[in-house]
C-alpha cells in the first residue's frame, strides 16, 4: 500500500475505475457462457442491430413503394409478411422500423444516462440542492410517463427528434432519484470519510470514489431504460402522435394495421412481433446482470447451487 | 400515527404545487394564442384585446399561474377550444368508462399477481416457478397494444366469443357491460400482473428466510400454514405498494386499450384532444391524473405505515 507516500487526497480506497470494468467484462462473459437467456437475449439483439445497419440494403423493395395492385396479400415467398393497405412489404417496413426503434431508444437511452447520472451524483451529494430538485423530479414523477410524453409531443409537433426530447425529459427523472438513491448510501461509507478527511475535493470524490460504485446500477437501469423507451416510442407512434406515418416506426405500422384484423392480421402481427421479441431480448440481459450484480441475490443463488 | 399523516399529507402539497407549475407552463409556452381561437376568424384586434383582457392573458406569468391555481382549487377545470364547453362537463360521461376498467383491472391483476407470485415462491426453483417467472417477464416485454390486437384476432375475430370493438355502458346491463370490457381488462391485468407476481414472490422468498419461519416449521406446523399465516403476512406489505405503483402505470394501458376497444373514457378523450391541439383539455386531464397519482401514493404510504408499524418512527 502506498498510501503514505501518496499525496494527500490522492489515496485510493474505493475499487477504481478500471477495477470496476475488468469486473464487469469478466462478469459478462460468465453471464453468456453460464446463462441460456442471456444468449439468446445477445443473439437476438445482435440480429437487430443487423437489421437496424443492413436493412434498408436487404429489402428488396423501397419501403415507401406504393402498389395498389398487390394490396393487402396474405403472407407468401414473394412477400414474406404480406403486403398492407397500399400494397406495401410489411417485410421491408418492419426491417425499417427496427432502425428507427433502436436510434429513438439508443438515443433515449444515452442522454438520460448521461444527464441523469451526473445530476444524480452531484445532487445526491449536495445536500441543499437535494431538497429542491427533489421536489421538482417528484413532480415530474408524478405524471404517467406517456401522458407526459403525449403533451409534450403536443407541444413540440411529432417528430422523430421530439419523440427523442419527450421521452428524454420523462426518463431523466425517474433515473435520478434511483440513482441518487445509491450515491445518498455511498456517501456515508468508509473510503468516502476517509477521501474527505486526505482532503479530496468534491469532483475527485464523486468521479473517483463515488461514480465506480454506481457504475452496475447505471448499467442495469440502462438495459432497463433501453427497454422502456423501445415500448414507449411505439406506445406513442401507435397512438399517431409520435413518429410520423410516412416513417415506418413498429409502432404506427401496427397502429395503422390493428384496424385491419378481421382481413389481413399480418400487417400488425409482425411488426408486433419483433417489437416484443426486441424488448423481451433487452429485459432478458438486464435481468441477468441485475441478478448478477446484486451480491445479496448473487450469494444466494450460488448457496442454491451448492 | 397522526404526526405521520400530517407531515406526510404536509410533503405532498409541494409535490402538488410542481405539478400544477409544470402544467400551466405548459399550456403558457403552447404556440397559438387563445384569444384568437375563442374570438373566431372575425374578431378586430380590439375585440381580440379585449378577450385577452377579460380572461387575464395579458397579465405576466406568475399573475396568471396564481389565478389559474385558484381555478382549480375550486374545481373549475377551463373551457375546451375546440367544443367551448366547460370541461367538467365534458369529464363526467367518461369517467365512468375508465374507473369501472380501473378498478375491475386492479381487482384481477391482483387476484393474478398475487396468487402466482405465491405459487411461484412455493415451488421454488422448480419447473413451475421458471414458467411462472418466464411468463413475468413476457408481461414486461409484451406491449398492452399488441397483446390487445392479438386477443382480438384470436378471440373476437376466429372465435367470436366477444365483439371487435364496441362498449356497452353499465346502464345496458351488467352482464352486457362485463362481457363488453372482458377483453380490455384482461389485456391490462395480464400486464400489471406480471409485475406484482415478481414481487410478490421475492417478498415472500425474504420472509421465507426468517428465523421465525424456521421456528415455526421446527414446532411442525404443516407447511401450508406456515406460508399463509407466518409468511403471507409480512410479505403482503411491500406487495401493497405496489399494486398503488401498478395503478399509476395503468394509466398508458389505459389510454392505449381505451383506443384499440372504442372505449369512451378518459384515455380517448386525451387521445383525441392532442389531436385537435386543445390544450386546456391536455392540461385538466394532465393536472387531475397527476394529482389522483399523488393521492394514491399518500393514501398507499399511511396504509403502509398503518400495516408496518416500523415505518412511523
Amino acid at each position: 500500500m502506498d498510501a503514505a507516500t501518496a499525496r494527500p487526497g490522492a489515496v485510493r480506497l474505493a475499487p477504481t475505475w478500471g477495477q470496476r470494468l475488468r469486473g464487469l467484462r469478466r462478469g459478462a462473459w460468465r453471464l453468456t457462457r453460464n446463462e441460456p437467456p442471456v444468449m439468446i437475449g445477445i443473439v437476438i439483439m445482435s440480429i437487430m442491430v443487423f437489421l437496424a445497419i443492413f436493412g434498408p440494403t436487404l429489402a428488396r423493395t423501397e419501403y415507401t413503394r406504393v402498389d395498389p395492385v398487390n394490396r393487402l396479400l396474405a403472407p407468401s415467398a414473394q412477400h414474406w409478411f404480406g403486403t398492407d393497405t397500399s400494397g406495401r412489404d410489411v417485410f421491408d417496413r418492419t426491417i425499417a422500423g427496427a432502425r428507427l426503434s433502436l436510434i429513438v431508444a439508443g438515443s433515449v437511452t444515452l442522454i438520460t444516462t448521461v444527464i441523469g447520472t451526473s445530476l444524480a451524483l452531484v445532487i445526491g451529494y449536495v445536500r441543499v440542492l437535494d431538497n429542491i430538485l427533489m421536489r421538482a423530479v417528484d413532480g415530474l414523477l408524478s405524471f404517467p410517463t406517456i401522458l407526459l410524453a403525449l403533451a409534450l409531443i403536443a407541444l413540440l409537433g411529432s417528430s422523430v427528434q421530439n419523440v427523442i426530447i419527450a421521452l428524454s425529459i420523462t426518463g431523466t427523472a425517474g433515473k435520478i432519484r434511483l440513482i441518487r438513491g445509491a450515491v445518498l448510501l455511498l456517501r456515508e461509507t468508509a473510503y468516502v470519510d476517509a477521501a474527505r478527511a486526505m482532503g479530496a475535493r468534491m469532483p475527485r470524490v464523486l468521479f473517483i470514489h463515488i461514480a465506480p460504485n454506481t457504475l452496475g446500477l447505471v448499467m442495469v437501469q440502462a438495459t432497463f431504460t433501453l427497454a422502456s423507451a423501445i415500448l414507449a416510442e411505439a406506445s406513442l407512434s401507435f397512438l399517431g402522435a409520435g413518429t410520423p406515418e410516412f416513417i415506418p416506426s413498429w409502432g404506427n405500422i401496427v397502429g395503422t394495421g390493428q384496424g385491419y384484423v378481421q382481413v389481413a392480421f399480418w400487417i400488425a402481427f409482425f411488426p408486433g412481433l419483433f417489437l416484443t421479441v426486441t424488448v423481451l431480448a433487452v429485459v432478458l440481459i438486464g435481468d441477468a446482470l441485475r441478478d448478477y450484480l446484486d451480491p445479496k441475490l448473487r450469494g444466494r443463488i450460488e448457496r442454491e447451487q451448492a | 400515527m397522526w404526526a405521520y399523516i400530517a407531515q406526510r399529507v404536509l410533503t405532498s402539497i409541494p409535490v402538488i404545487l410542481i405539478v400544477g407549475v409544470v402544467t400551466f407552463s405548459l399550456l403558457y409556452v403552447a404556440p397559438g394564442d387563445p384569444a384568437a381561437i375563442i374570438g373566431g376568424d372575425e374578431a378586430s384586434p380590439e375585440q381580440l384585446e379585449q378577450i385577452r383582457h377579460q380572461l387575464g392573458f395579458d397579465q405576466p406569468y406568475h399573475i396568471q399561474l396564481g389565478r389559474w391555481f385558484l381555478r382549480m382549487l375550486k374545481g373549475d377545470l377551463g373551457t375546451s377550444i375546440f367544443s367551448k364547453r366547460e370541461i367538467r362537463e365534458l369529464m363526467a360521461p367518461r369517467l365512468q368508462p375508465t374507473i369501472s376498467l380501473g378498478i375491475q383491472v386492479i381487482f384481477l391483476s391482483a387476484l393474478l399477481g398475487v396468487s402466482t407470485g405465491m405459487l411461484a415462491a412455493w415451488k421454488a426453483g422448480a419447473r413451475l416457478d421458471r414458467g411462472l417467472m418466464l411468463f413475468a417477464v413476457l408481461g414486461f416485454a409484451t406491449p398492452g397494444f399488441w397483446l390487445a390486437f392479438i386477443l382480438i384476432w384470436g378471440l373476437a375475430v376466429n372465435l367470436r366469443w366477444f365483439p371487435v370493438i364496441g362498449y356497452s355502458p353499465i346502464g345496458d346491463g351488467i352482464i352486457k357491460h362485463l362481457h363488453s370490457m372482458f377483453l380490455p381488462v384482461l389485456v391490462n391485468s395480464v400486464l400489471a400482473s406480471a409485475f406484482i407476481s415478481r414481487i410478490t414472490r421475492s417478498a415472500m422468498l425474504e420472509v421465507l428466510r426468517e428465523d421465525y419461519i424456521r421456528t415455526a416449521r421446527a414446532k411442525g406446523l404443516a407447511e401450508f400454514r406456515v406460508f399463509i399465516r407466518h409468511a403471507f403476512r409480512p410479505a403482503a406489505i411491500p406487495v401493497i405498494t405496489v399494486i398503488g405503483a401498478a395503478m399509476a402505470s395503468l394509466a398508458t394501458g389505459f389510454v392505449v386499450t381505451e383506443r384499440v376497444f372504442g372505449i369512451p373514457g378518459l384515455g380517448r378523450m386525451l387521445v383525441e384532444a392532442i389531436a385537435r391541439r386543445d390544450y386546456p383539455i391536455i392540461q385538466a386531464l394532465l393536472m387531475s391524473v397527476a394529482t389522483f397519482y399523488i393521492l394514491v401514493n399518500l393514501v398507499v404510504d399511511i396504509v403502509y405505515a398503518y400495516v408496518d408499524p416500523r415505518i412511523r418512527y
